[in-house]
């Protein structure tokens, strides 16, 4: 059975995350301790609200030291929502621009689209070669609520944690976003998995198989 | 492809256990918040919503363990509503397991409230429940002729219903439930007028409730610009599946899930 941690840094629904995976398959535990994190099998990164709250949280404890640290060692790390977005290099909220970790190129903006946030059930284009979306038909539909996402990925940028290009998701709400990327051991969704009923959970085992 | 259109059953509870309708012949506990949300889930439904009708702030202990519970095992988004007065009541809610808060006589009272729990919770996870009627003979005119009311609809305010919800945006929330007074409990239909009017003024999403009676009522409330819809006795007195108001939409051209 894979062991998870759930960083704990005072951002998102824990519990949730906690149950859903629980549910999927996985021994789970929430913590922000560093060793912990460090060792289980995946480690997963949730993340509501700001995008400047949730790094700031994350810095607090020591959060992206356990995620370069799992990274550098090729341990596998799901983020998910805001959780996804502080992996890019910034986030732009109301013209203020906030580093992120800079795992990933680009930036995080608002969504030009109405009505915001693009709360609900949305489908998504996953690459056939996907390992999260392996065994969901295109109909497959997966919660969001968000008004920021990442649009881009600049075309010159390899995936820098595979070493190929990363397999890059894409969702639409008037204009199209990144709604999940995978690439290598860093995996994350613009959506909540673990609010996306069977289908999520279907998801979330799909990680949970490939750790 | 779009987002869908969500179908969201509501359910009141008093005290840890459903009240009104609960007419299911299959369930063991028909009372019981959990068993009829994985019932709803079961269903199809896009998302759920308490309505914490328990008239004692002491008893309210029960509420957060039935949210414990449902979240537990119910892996969709939960929404509770129904005395939250403080971000502190908020901030139980959400530990206990619920996405989202919606917020009522409270906001009237306190507007500032929203801006609070939108700054330190997130936009997402605050709802701004508007109970609302046309202003009744005699009353003090609004400009889009809605008022707000209190006190499960028994209360005028005199405030604007448009203006409340426009406002409401401008402090933070991410989301507007708004239930027609007027229309709750008439079974003839959604009060389609109301809708257009604050749909006209907000950019959140917007989610209808009040009035719903029949399947084919559903599609015209999308159609005035709800992004959602939400319903209670037709759902609890198994007049209506959740399957059935989606089939019916779903003729009409709506995307649902």
């Amino acid at each position: 059975m894979a062991r998870v941690v759930v960083l704990d840094y005072g951002s998102g629904n824990l519990r949730s995350a906690e149950r859903a995976l629980e549910h999927a398959g996985a021994r789970v535990e929430v913590t922000s301790d560093h060793q912990r994190a460090f060792e289980a099998d995946g480690l997963v990164v949730p993340g509501v609200g700001a995008f400047s709250a949730c790094m700031r949280g994350l810095l607090e404890v020591g959060g992206d030291k356990v995620v370069d640290r799992r990274l550098n060692e090729r341990r596998p790390v799901l983020g998910i929502c805001v959780g996804m977005q502080i992996l890019f290099e910034r986030g732009v909220e109301h013209g203020v621009e906030a580093e992120g970790l800079g795992r990933w190129p680009g930036t995080v903006e608002r969504l030009r689209s109405q009505p915001l946030p693009h709360m609900g059930w949305n489908t998504v284009s996953a690459p056939g070669d996907s390992a999260l979306f392996a065994g969901f038909p295109p109909e497959t539909r997966f919660y969001f609520v968000h008004s920021f996402a990442a649009r881009d990925w600049p075309d010159a940028a390899p995936g820098p944690e595979g070493g190929e290009p990363p397999r890059l998701i894409r969702a639409e709400h008037g204009d199209s976003f990144l709604a999940a990327v995978e690439d290598g051991v860093l995996t994350a969704t613009q959506f909540h998995p673990e609010k996306s009923g069977e289908a999520g959970i279907g998801l979330l085992r799909n990680w949970l198989g490939t750790l | 492809m779009a987002v869908a259109v969500r179908v969201i059953p509501c359910l009141d509870v008093d005290e840890g256990r459903v009240v009104k309708g609960v007419n299911f012949t299959d369930l063991v506990d028909a009372g019981d918040p959990v068993e009829l949300a994985r019932l709803y889930n079961g269903e199809g439904a896009d998302e759920l919503t308490f309505l914490d009708v328990t008239a004692s702030s002491g008893d309210r202990e029960t509420t957060y363990e039935v949210v414990r519970r449902t979240a537990d095992q119910v892996f969709i988004p939960l929404t509770v509503g129904g005395g939250v007065r403080s971000t502190d009541d908020v901030d139980r809610l959400l530990r206990a397991g619920a996405d989202k808060v919606s917020l009522n006589t409270a906001a009237v009272a306190r507007p500032e409230l929203l801006e609070t729990a939108s700054r330190r919770f997130g936009a997402q996870c605050v709802v701004l429940s508007v109970d609302a009627r046309r202003v009744p003979e005699g009353g003090e005119p609004t400009a889009s002729g809605f008022e707000v009311t209190t006190h499960g609809g028994r209360k005028g305010t005199g405030i604007c219903a448009v203006g409340w919800a426009e406002r409401a945006e401008n402090l933070g929330v991410g989301e507007i439930l708004l239930n027609s007074m007027d229309a709750d409990g008439t079974k003839e239909g959604f009060d389609l007028e109301m809708i257009r009017a604050v749909r006209a003024a907000v950019r959140v999403p917007l989610i209808a409730s009040g009035g719903a009676g029949d399947k084919h009522h559903f599609a015209p409330a999308v159609h005035a610009g709800a992004d959602a819809v939400l319903a209670a006795s037709v759902f609890h007195f198994g007049q209506l599946t959740i399957a059935d108001v989606k089939d019916a939409m779903r003729a009409e051209g709506i995307t649902v899930r």
